[in-house]
């Protein structure tokens, strides 16, 4: 299955990918626009640093997710063909039992909506918000022996000094 | 693969962007793209770099840190980096008015080549400012206006002299907001100071700081320039000239000018009309020398000689890439770095002249205004040695070339409408009163690859043209509107409204006036100076039916200038990108709704132009409602009201 990745060394924690994330799942989808909406929008991919690494905490569709096995209201399935976790809005009750369960702490209670909320992968979208925000290029959304191939051209480049 | 009618409505645009597209070439329309999505800190003004306790920056949707590390929070962030945006601004317009001033000095003691053209304004001028003219030589006369326009820059006391222009009521305003400006430099070292970390910490003070240093551009280093631009090298008056790459002609030496300081670029004409310089371009096999535009410069040297522009802001890589430029001499401003490498490609040269205007990639010939015509002599001369350089395999010139009319000024507009015998703004007023005109829009600023090239221009002129609103035009939206035609007499047949048309034909004018340069954007002051003083329609810049607008902005200059017009008590809307300050909910209030209150301007963010130009409209309405102006002798069917525009929503959903 396809997840975001991140070469972690690349990451400067400017937050770009959280601005992004939040207004692609806002009401208007627009930057200027996002700042007046009655919800204000929030990200559901978090960027943490410290002592100059950076550290990035998005759902990572668990192979034994505990929020699904925790939601009580159906919410929260994984799909057995791709092993996506997903959480269907409407069903949320808000009880936040998943955001007690997730061991990452990705999923975000939001007071204001009353419903929980993790990283969708951008369903819909043609790109992750995310990704495509980067400055760095430091996200990826790929499968796990792309990223791994990914990593190694990079530390290949590192090595020639490019 | 890129469309590139959304890079640019016009077609010699396209044209070239398909050529740069096919062979290769990167432009900023590339470069934009890649740069996408930019950062939303920045674009939101809360991103402070101001000093090295951070950098710091403002989570705009209140989940991160909502001060920085000494404590600002989003406001006073987002004043810090506006205050220095408009000292940067009003710098580069003042500096231009330095050098001018200096060149005045020059041709006063008869140095450089720089002649006095204009004796009436220098007079006038000279009484303005009480300086004696009686008996006195006019490089006499000349000497003391340079001298007591260089102390404008230096001065510690009093108001700036041009501030003595404007109403009475007007100054009591700025006097009582702490506006009034003193002299150019210091209003702008202030500004630079107040923004450092720990000095001006009120988000309030510093707008009205960062007011007070644009009134010192518009009512000061800008104004300088345009009135003793006016007295070294004349007054426009209306001319005939031609706009587009198609004026770049392939069996001529083609020199493109581009920056802003006619300086330097009078200096080139005069050179380009050298005899010595025709024969020796004849001897390299051309026709011979053509001189041609991009930007304010063009401007400049299109008011006064007719020269051809070659284009604006975004046209400078596509005029390189015709293959068809021997040299694109720059001075300052909006010259993008990126020029040197490109020209690299084809045989062009690009030469910079200004020591404070270098660039990586191009040939350094310092102009010193103390020896100017020789250098630009030997400029010419270098640039037509190249002709031999040039690959006419490669050539590519679009074949669009439009007319337009353009020249006018604050004092020609007196001629017009009056005739020789009896000049006078009062048919103006007139028609203002009597609602053939609904009222005056100043259609300013930049292009930006954040929209179409000339997109919002066009369109947003048409649109208040059709409701019979005169429209005046500087820099870069005058040039986008000359290539779309509306700077032709006859587009007040197939653009302008009925009662505008009207006007138009009996007095003979285009329905868009070109009126220069953007530092002649000062020309719009003087103009409702003389509406005010003609009188029945308003005794002060706010209560006049009159609005600006920079649909494609994206210069801090264009900030500048956007302040001093809402200084001065007039609506200014932006198009393309709004300010850099939405992140500071406070500022952005004070400077979109309040400030009405205040000076009686404001900004409005619109990104579209229709609904920017109806938004000007419902402006001018109002302003003409509260002055009991007659209703308009041709109303039009559709006057649609934009109400959101009073919702207090900056951005239009």
């Amino acid at each position: 299955m396809k997840k975001i990745y991140c070469e972690i060394n690349k990451c400067f924690a400017c937050k770009g990918c959280e601005i992004a994330c939040a207004v692609q799942h806002s009401e208007s989808m627009d930057l200027y626009q996002a700042l007046w909406e009655e919800h204000p929008p929030f990200p559901r991919i978090f960027v943490k640093s410290k002592a100059g690494k950076s550290s990035l905490l998005y759902c990572h569709h668990c192979d034994k997710p505990k929020c699904v096995a925790a939601c009580v209201s159906g919410a929260l399935t994984r799909a057995s063909d791709t092993g996506e976790v997903i959480l269907d809005t409407s069903k949320c009750d808000g009880c936040w039992k998943c955001v007690a369960a997730c061991p990452f702490g990705v999923i975000i209670a939001n007071h204001d909506l009353k419903k929980a909320f993790k990283c969708d992968l951008c369903k819909g979208y043609d790109m992750l918000a995310c990704v495509k925000a980067c400055p760095n290029n430091a996200l990826h959304y790929c499968t796990q022996e792309e990223f791994q191939q990914i990593v190694k051209e990079s530390s290949m480049k590192v090595k020639a000094g490019v | 693969m890129s469309n590139n009618k959304q890079r640019s409505a016009d077609p010699a645009g396209q044209h070239m962007l398909k050529r740069a597209e096919k062979e290769g070439f990167e432009t900023v329309w590339d470069r934009y793209e890649a740069m996408l999505p930019q950062c939303g800190f920045g674009q939101l003004g809360v991103c402070c770099r101001n000093c090295y306790m951070g950098p710091c920056r403002v989570d705009p949707f209140g989940n991160g840190p909502q001060k920085t590390v000494c404590g600002a929070d989003a406001d006073l962030v987002v004043a810090r980096n506006l205050i220095r945006q408009i000292a940067v601004g009003s710098a580069a317009h003042s500096e231009h008015g330095r050098d001018v001033a200096h060149a005045l000095l020059l041709a006063s003691e008869g140095h450089g080549g720089y002649e006095i053209k204009d004796e009436v304004k220098l007079h006038a001028l000279a009484t303005e400012w009480g300086i004696k003219t009686d008996g006195r030589k006019v490089n006499e006369i000349a000497r003391d206006i340079a001298l007591m326009a260089e102390n404008e820059f230096a001065k510690q006391h009093g108001d700036l002299l041009f501030t003595k222009r404007v109403p009475e009521r007007r100054r009591e305003i700025w006097k009582k907001l702490g506006v009034m400006p003193t002299g150019i430099d210091r209003e702008i070292v202030e500004a630079i100071n107040r923004s450092h970390m720990g000095v001006d910490n009120d988000y309030r003070s510093l707008v009205f700081s960062g007011i007070k240093t644009s009134l010192a551009d518009g009512w000061g280093g800008s104004m300088i320039a345009t009135e003793l631009q006016d007295i070294l090298f004349g007054r426009p008056r209306p001319l005939r000239a031609k706009v587009n790459l198609g004026v770049l002609k392939k069996d001529q030496v083609n020199i493109v000018v581009h920056g802003h300081e006619p300086t330097l670029s009078m200096m080139l004409v005069k050179a380009s009309r050298d005899p010595d310089l025709t024969a020796l371009a004849k001897e390299m096999g051309a026709e011979g020398i053509n001189l041609a535009g991009i930007c304010c410069t063009a401007n400049e040297i299109l008011m006064r000689h007719g020269i051809p522009i070659a284009g604006n802001h975004l046209h400078q890589e596509l005029a390189i890439l015709t293959g068809a430029v021997e040299a694109m001499i720059v001075d300052v401003q909006c010259v993008m770095p990126a020029i040197g490498e490109l020209a690299k490609c084809f045989h062009t040269e690009v030469i910079t002249t200004s020591p404070k205007g270098k660039a990586p990639g191009t040939t350094y010939m310092e102009f010193h205004e103390e020896k100017a015509y020789d250098t630009a002599r030997e400029i010419i001369s270098k640039a037509i040695k190249n002709y031999q350089n040039r690959n006419h395999s490669k050539v590519d010139i679009p074949q669009e070339e439009m007319d337009i009319v353009a020249g006018f000024t604050t004092e020609e507009v007196y001629n017009i409408l009056g005739g020789k015998y009896r000049p006078s703004y009062r048919p103006l007023n007139d028609g203002i009163i009597a609602g053939r005109i609904r009222g005056v829009a100043g259609i300013v600023g930049c292009n930006n690859p954040m929209v179409p090239q000339d997109f919002n221009h066009v369109e947003m002129t048409k649109e208040l043209l059709k409701h019979d609103v005169l429209v005046v035009e500087t820099g870069c939206a005058a040039i986008a509107c000359g290539k779309a035609g509306l700077l032709k007499p006859e587009a007040a047949k197939d653009f302008a409204g009925r009662g505008l048309q009207e006007i138009c034909e009996a007095v003979g004018i285009p329905p868009v006036l070109h009126i220069g340069s953007c530092v002649d954007n000062t020309r719009i002051l003087t103009a409702c100076l003389e509406i005010m003083k003609e009188g029945g329609i308003g005794n002060d810049f706010n209560e006049l039916p009159a609005a600006g607008a920079a649909p494609e902005w994206m210069s801090e200059k264009a900030i500048a200038i956007g302040h001093y017009v809402v200084g001065t008590g007039i609506f200014t809307l932006l198009g393309g990108p709004p300010l850099p300050i939405l992140g500071g909910k406070n500022v952005t209030k004070l400077l979109t709704q309040d400030m009405e209150e205040i000076t009686g301007g404001k900004f409005v963010f619109e990104p579209d132009p229709i609904k920017g130009a109806h938004k000007i409209i419902n402006h001018l309405n109002k302003k003409r409602e509260a002055l009991k102006l007659k209703p308009m002798m041709y109303p039009v069917e559709v006057d649609k009201g934009v109400t959101k525009a009073e919702a207090g929503v900056p951005v239009t959903v």
